[in-house]
């Protein structure tokens, strides 16, 4: 009697591809940006996610490809052999520039703490286009006590499209609405949240990267001015509901779990949560203040 | 995909992902179960079928199996035994009888058994659904048979999936919180387990099993126990039959409760003891449904007084005349290791570094198990006897329906809560809906019901006043509701403690109601979310 025991193997054909010189070998079916990282070569990304597919829409991980008449973007490009890449060439170096400077004249990039090392390295100024970015200026989103939606951070980047939908939690609460400067994420006729299809997984929030989308644990301690992310400490652990076995990242800061996320390369969420794992903590600290006035902490 | 009385959309959510993964590489999904769950949504076909007929459906199945000839005919001849009489046994289940018992359309109940005999790999994947019952054995049992027959079992891809319900039932299953079984499932009858227990505990172990909680009422209600020292669970208010598990936990000499809230069953309590958080508090592991022994860690200190269970139990020791000193949670886990053969080969650096590893996982070199049952295909069948069918019988719920109790009930979780909500009643969920009794339009119309309105419930063991959300995904007949709310609404006054002397679990899936119309309804108003 023979039954298979095993997975079928991936392929484990390599294929070698030049990267700024250097030989570079990643699984058939990797992409550039695989290659990249292989080789130690830091990518500035927006769109792109290990945990999503691929959408090409921000542009900014662009590399110079020989006898490509564009350049191509890296997260979603297919090394192929003999490939010769150029990933800090002066035409790269300019067009992440640009790049980056766009989104920071029409939005508000000051949370966007992974884009501004690279906006720092590329000399991005959005300042060459007026004082602040011309966003459009809405108020910040408040419908619920789990979070916001700061429409004025917002990228277009459809990360949380991508993980609502059928990257991960297919529910398909929100998708892209309206064309040109009025292009915006919307729920189902821009209702508030609670009313659209939203299941609350906290999944959009996790991979959106300008924290246009923010828990309001988060938000609250940022308006109080006490968002100290550098101090925060990080314990994986997992979490108490149900018996799949999802690990939590908690955020603590202060001795009180202030965000939960998921690693993203975890086999069981693949960094995806539901909104008991992601947001159902809150009774951990249940009558925390009290407890802390009574023994004088 | 037979997902088989599994909600899992909203109580396994991220277990369902992998399920809808699945979905867009192409699977097939069936979806049994009474209600049009969300779940159902996403499959290919939803079958609907009468509550409490899953052996009808398992047997019928197997019996258009048989006589279509897609059995796995070398598998049942190498690895299987009792054949001949099992299919005897579900001759009579014709897809006439079939859809007589299930209320399913026999040419529904024929699609989803070629399509599970004829696929490469297939799973059964079942909940609650199945293990509510007063017959939850024969449930399983019956479906196991499907896996038999067909050898969707022991290899990769295919297999039978319980989902487990709290993030270390099964944890607590393999560390021998069973009245029969050491750690590892080790039997406490036999002494050669025992003594290598005794050998390392330095005591004389019982050498009869204990009993499980239902036997543990019963023997409260003859007067055998008289003290029960509860730990992090809230049976006051999640038991069947409620008003009857509170008068017996109240009429105990002594009760001792261990637990991070007062709960309803602290209350009743002569002793509290405060404990911490388990996974946000406290180190050591958990195992989840997929048998992976993952760590936990703390993140924040306990609050006050509160301690870790694992100091408070040590501490009872210690005024007992036994001091253990301070183990960690890792000194526990390597005495674990060493008496568990199922754990053997999972230290902590490698649960660190391998993201949790899956039991049996004997020694150091083994790479953990992602399934069982892979001895069905080896030539010796490693040295065991084939694996027997069982022949189970369609019985339906105990409780059946009268002229006095019209409707059935069955009760369930709903995604953003869990059990009696003492963790997820913490937050502040833009989803919730409180306990509501869902009802088809068609009998909320012959009640002279609207959405919203309050109505008196009740069962033969009690009454309780809650709102109706009028949904049609509930069919005709059928009444469903959560049971996160006891403060809100005591729906386990309702329900049905008969239960399977096999598995000792209660029939909270299916009871029989009558619903009454309050003589001054309040303004109704409608429910969030119907």
């Amino acid at each position: 009697m023979t039954s298979r025991q095993q997975p079928v193997a991936a392929s484990e054909t390599a294929v070698t591809i030049s990267v700024n010189g250097s030989d570079v070998s990643v699984p058939e079916g990797g992409t550039i940006l695989d290659a990249c990282s292989a080789a130690g070569i830091e990518t500035p990304t927006i769109c792109y996610a290990e945990n999503l597919t691929p959408v090409n829409a921000c542009r900014v991980c662009v590399v110079e490809v020989e006898n490509s008449r564009t350049l191509v973007p890296s997260c979603s490009r297919a090394a192929e052999p003999g490939m010769v890449v150029q990933t800090d060439s002066e035409r790269v170096r300019h067009s992440r520039k640009m790049v980056l400077e766009f989104l920071g004249s029409g939005v508000d990039l000051s949370q966007a703490d992974q884009l501004a090392p690279w906006m720092e390295k590329y000399g991005s100024d959005p300042g060459r286009y007026g004082e602040s970015p011309e966003t459009m200026n809405e108020e910040v989103r408040i419908e619920d006590n789990l979070y916001i939606r700061d429409y004025d951070k917002c990228v277009l980047c459809y990360k949380c499209v991508e993980a609502c939908g059928d990257d991960a939690q297919h529910t398909f609460a929100i998708s892209m609405s309206g064309r040109g400067f009025g292009a915006r994420i919307a729920t189902e006729f821009d209702v508030a949240l609670p009313d659209s299809a939203c299941v609350y997984c906290g999944n959009c929030v996790a991979v959106c990267p300008t924290n246009a989308l923010q828990f309001k644990t988060e938000f609250d301690l940022r308006e109080m001015g006490n968002w100290r992310e550098e101090e925060q400490e990080v314990t994986q652990t997992v979490c108490s509901y149900c018996g799949v076995g999802c690990n939590l990242e908690l955020h603590t800061q202060d001795e009180r779990i202030v965000k939960v996320t998921s690693p993203a390369d975890h086999s069981v969420t693949s960094g995806h949560l539901c909104i008991k794992g992601r947001f159902g903590w809150q009774y951990v600290h249940a009558g925390a203040d009290e407890v802390d006035v009574q023994i004088g902490r | 995909m037979l997902l088989w009385g599994s909600n899992a959309r909203e109580a396994h959510p991220i277990f369902f992902h992998h399920l809808m993964t699945g979905l867009d590489n192409g699977a097939t999904m069936y979806a049994v179960d009474p209600r049009r769950t969300s779940s159902s949504k996403f499959a290919d076909m939803w079958l609907g079928l009468n509550l409490g007929s899953d052996v009808a459906l398992a047997n019928t199945v197997a019996n258009h199996i048989i006589n279509k000839g897609l059995v796995n005919t070398e598998f049942i001849a190498h690895s299987t035994q009792g054949y001949e009489e099992y299919k005897a046994a579900v001759a009579p289940y014709t897809l006439e009888h079939g859809e007589a018992l299930t209320g399913l359309p026999g040419s529904a109940i024929a699609e989803m058994a070629e399509a599970y005999a004829t696929a490469e790999t297939a799973q059964i994947l079942w909940t609650l659904g199945i293990t509510e019952h007063h017959n939850a054995v024969d449930n399983v049992l019956a479906l196991c048979n499907l896996a038999l027959l067909t050898g969707h079992i022991g290899r990769w891809g295919s297999g039978l999936v319980p989902l487990r319900g709290q993030n270390n039932v099964q944890g607590g299953g393999d560390m021998g919180a069973l009245p029969n079984k050491f750690p590892g499932f080790q039997n406490v009858t036999d002494p050669n387990h025992r003594a290598k227990f005794e050998a390392v505990y330095g005591v004389d172990l019982p050498a009869e099993d204990g009993i499980h909680l239902t036997l543990m009422f019963e023997a409260m209600e003859r007067g055998e126990i008289t003290t029960a020292y509860v730990i992090g669970e809230n049976p006051a208010d999640s038991e069947a039959d409620i008003q009857h598990a509170r008068k017996l936990l109240s009429g105990l000499d002594m009760l001792v409760v261990q637990d991070i809230f007062m709960t309803r069953t602290a209350e009743l309590a002569d002793v509290v003891l405060p404990a911490s958080v388990g996974w946000a508090e406290c180190e050591g592991t958990v195992t989840s449904s997929e048998r992976r022994v993952q760590r936990v860690r703390a993140a924040v200190p306990p609050p006050g007084e509160a301690r870790h269970d694992q100091d408070i139990i040590g501490e009872l020791a210690r005024r007992m005349g036994y001091d253990w000193g301070q183990p960690t949670s890792e000194d526990l886990w390597e005495e674990l290791r060493s008496l568990s053969p199922l754990h053997g080969g999972m230290t902590y650096a490698r649960l660190e570094s391998e993201s949790g590893l899956q039991w049996p996982c004997p020694d150091l070199g083994h790479p953990g198990s992602p399934f069982l049952h892979g001895w069905l295909w080896e030539d010796d069948l490693g040295g065991r006897e084939p694996s027997p069918f069982s022949i189970v019988e369609h019985q339906g719920p105990k409780e059946e329906l009268s002229e006095e109790f019209p409707y059935r009930l069955t009760t369930g979780r709903s995604l953003d809560s869990y059990n009696t909500g003492v963790q997820s009643g913490g937050y502040d969920s833009p989803i919730r809906y409180g306990d509501a009794l869902d009802i088809n339009p068609a009998d909320a119309q012959r009640l002279d019901l609207v959405d919203g309105e309050r109505v008196l419930v009740s069962s033969p063991r009690g009454s309780v006043e809650m709102p109706i959300r009028v949904q049609p995904d509930i069919p005709v007949g059928l009444t469903f509701t959560t049971f996160h709310f006891p403060e809100l609404v005591d729906i386990n006054l309702l329900t049905n403690d008969a239960w399977d002397k096999r598995s000792g679990t209660a029939e909270f899936k299916a009871a029989a109601i009558r619903i009454e119309k309050l003589a001054t309804p309040a303004v109704p108003e409608p429910v969030a979310g119907a």
